[in-house]
């Protein structure tokens, strides 16, 4: 890339902004059609400039829902997954972390293989066994809570996985160094690896909230209750519920709203971000 | 302050690796010990072992009156400084010296005022608001000792700490390191490969071969006096010259070599023992073949050849000789500078 070709830059361009147009297009729609009075969708033709219902459709959405219909107000549903989000991604980072440390740091008994097992979970994604999982749930009466929505997403092998990588380039002598200085391990845990860490937990944190936010088969099997229902399966309940029409307005306000927290998580920790998965501070 | 005895200690890895062999060391109070060797000779291991970094197979450690075998690090009441520093990379300078006095429960107004001391003592106290990364490798160096000075520990453990500087402020930080051990009077174990390191810094060496101790003693006394070949060739530099007895026997008068006894059948010269000088009563006398001429400006390596010999011998004189390379030169020996040893057990023989 050292070249400055005016033509192959003008060719460069025209591709990245036809991509960024495909991706970006039906995102604009979404937020364009979410402004609308239900009326104008029954027409068939898509407007392309924001229309003036913009609070009235996000209002209803949030506090009345489709009642009717039988979909809840989805000012809950977004509760719900900010809960189940969050503890997944608590869950997952609190447990994943604290297995590295086990790992790397402690000799124990079939250290190597404990290490393959947790990795091994890696081929197991809640799809291949949500059966069983389902099954267990059910056994301990964990169906339609947030314990159930959250607890069998919290294992990870993934997140394990990086923060033992990136132990292993904590160079030793930083763990002697605290041995000699009169730290435990569980003090060198917390005053030396944790904050030495704190990028890649951003990281984490990011791709883990959006994994539990985007969660859509597991929640809509286990829960029943609509106290209980999430925001990505309150999409699905727009568009399906009931034998009317689907309000596209409210479908549309309802996709918006879903997929803010996301943007606004990976806008707000977009610095730690990118240190996170770039850069090692040693 | 305290003594540090070794008695008898081994370290055999799991594998069965044997990184050191018996060692038995009775260090004083207040003393500078140096361990050196060649890479791989066990000297890190063994003071690893001192550190309590690594276990102690056999043996006994004492620490003062105290067998330290078992005890954690912290509890040994030693402070170390790394090859690598090892210093807390989010943490300020003032944590990073604060950290161990901080675990072991000390008041604050106490912390401050060592690390304050400390900080005097190294002149790093303008960068005590800064992390490791914004200090220079000297600066952290610094904050390395510093780390270890604040803890005002029973013994220093030093493990290379100058091997990541440049040569200058190598030379810089020996001094000083030196002259803060002195005014402390502290109890140190110094590890290091730099022959010349260990022979400015050390009360008493301990040259260290495949995980056993070769020679005790202080630097002039390994430097005139080498037990073995191998301190023989390991201190001093450029390494003593190693001449078979039959080579030189040939060369020169029998009577100027009757003093040695049967069994020396190698002989050692340093290089900074052939002379330009006419010779003197009973001295050896030597001429070869200069190869090739190093001038340093103080002094000069001369790579000389002999005839009957198939190795350069090198010369070290304390000028730059006007020689062309290829000229005959004649060198004298006196006959104390001669290093007997027995071929066969690598041991001094007089």
């Amino acid at each position: 890339m050292v070249e400055n070709n005016r033509w192959g830059n003008f060719f460069a361009h025209v591709v990245l902004i036809l991509g960024v147009a495909i991706i970006v297009f039906p995102v604009y729609v979404a937020i364009i059609a979410s402004t609308h009075p239900p009326g104008t969708f029954v027409r068939g033709v898509m407007p392309l400039w924001p229309g003036t219902h913009a609070w009235e459709n996000y209002t209803t959405a949030i506090t009345e829902g489709r009642s009717r219909a039988g979909t809840p107000p989805i000012g809950g549903m977004l509760w719900n997954s900010f809960i189940m989000a969050m503890a997944i991604t608590i869950g997952k980072l609190s447990i994943s972390i604290l297995s590295a440390f086990a790992i790397v740091y402690f000799r124990f008994p079939f250290r190597i293989l404990f290490f393959w097992i947790i990795f091994l979970t890696l081929m197991l994604p809640v799809e291949v066994r949500i059966v069983p999982t389902f099954q267990v749930v059910a056994d301990f009466g964990m169906l339609n809570s947030f314990a159930g929505l959250s607890i069998p997403l919290i294992a990870s092998a993934t997140a394990t996985f990086l923060f033992r990588q990136f132990f292993m380039t904590v160079p030793e002598e930083l763990m002697e160094a605290a041995r000699v200085d009169g730290a435990g391990p569980m003090k060198f845990f917390k005053d030396i690896l944790l904050p030495l860490s704190v990028t890649n937990i951003a990281a984490l944190f990011v791709i883990m909230f959006i994994y539990g936010w985007n969660q859509y088969l597991w929640p809509l099997l286990i829960t029943t209750d609509p106290e209980y229902y999430t925001i990505v399966m309150g999409i699905q309940r727009m568009v399906t519920g009931g034998d009317s029409e689907p309000l596209w307005h409210l479908v549309m306000a309802t996709v918006v709203l879903a997929a803010l927290p996301p943007v606004l998580v990976i806008l707000f920790m977009q610095r730690l971000f990118v240190k996170g998965l770039t850069e090692t501070e040693k | 302050m305290a003594t540090i005895t070794m008695d008898n200690l081994c370290k055999v890895y799991t594998g069965g690796v044997q990184a050191v062999t018996g060692v038995n060391l009775d260090i004083a109070d207040g003393e500078m010990i140096v361990l050196v060797g060649p890479s791989g000779c066990g000297k890190s291991t063994l003071l690893r072992m001192v550190a309590g970094l690594e276990t102690i197979t056999d043996g006994t450690l004492k620490i003062g009156e105290r067998v330290v075998n078992a005890l954690e690090p912290a509890e040994r009441d030693i402070a170390m400084v790394f090859q690598n520093y090892a210093l807390y990379p989010h943490m300020t300078v003032f944590n990073n010296l604060a950290y161990g006095l901080k675990n072991r429960g000390f008041k604050k107004a106490e912390i401050d005022r060592r690390v304050r001391e400390a900080a005097q003592m190294l002149e790093i106290g303008q960068f005590l608001d800064r992390k490791p990364r914004q200090l220079s490798g000297g600066q952290r160096q610094r904050v390395a000792m510093g780390r270890a000075l604040v803890r005002e520990p029973a013994a220093f453990l030093f493990d290379e700490p100058l091997s990541n500087l440049d040569a200058k402020l190598r030379v810089q930080m020996r001094v000083e390191i030196r002259q803060l051990q002195r005014r402390l009077g502290t109890t140190s174990l110094y590890v290091t490969h730099d022959q010349l390191e260990a022979m400015t810094m050390a009360d008493r060496l301990v040259v260290l071969n495949g995980g056993v101790i070769e020679q005790v003693g202080t630097p002039m006394d390994l430097y005139s006096h080498p037990e073995t070949t191998f301190v023989a060739g390991f201190i001093g530099s450029p390494a003593m010259n190693m001449l078979p007895a039959d080579f030189l026997r040939a060369k020169v008068a029998a009577e100027e070599l009757a003093h040695l006894p049967a069994k020396a059948d190698l002989i050692g010269i340093r290089p900074e023992d052939f002379s330009t000088a006419p010779p003197g009563e009973g001295d050896l006398v030597l001429s070869g073949q200069l190869l090739l001429l190093e001038p340093a400006g103080a002094e000069s390596h001369l790579h000389m050849r002999f005839e009957g010999f198939d190795k350069n011998v090198v010369v070290r004189l304390s000028h730059v000789p006007a020689a062309e390379e290829g000229q005959d030169l004649t060198f004298s020996v006196r006959r104390a500078a001669l290093h007997p040893f027995d071929l066969e057990s690598g041991q001094r023989v007089a």
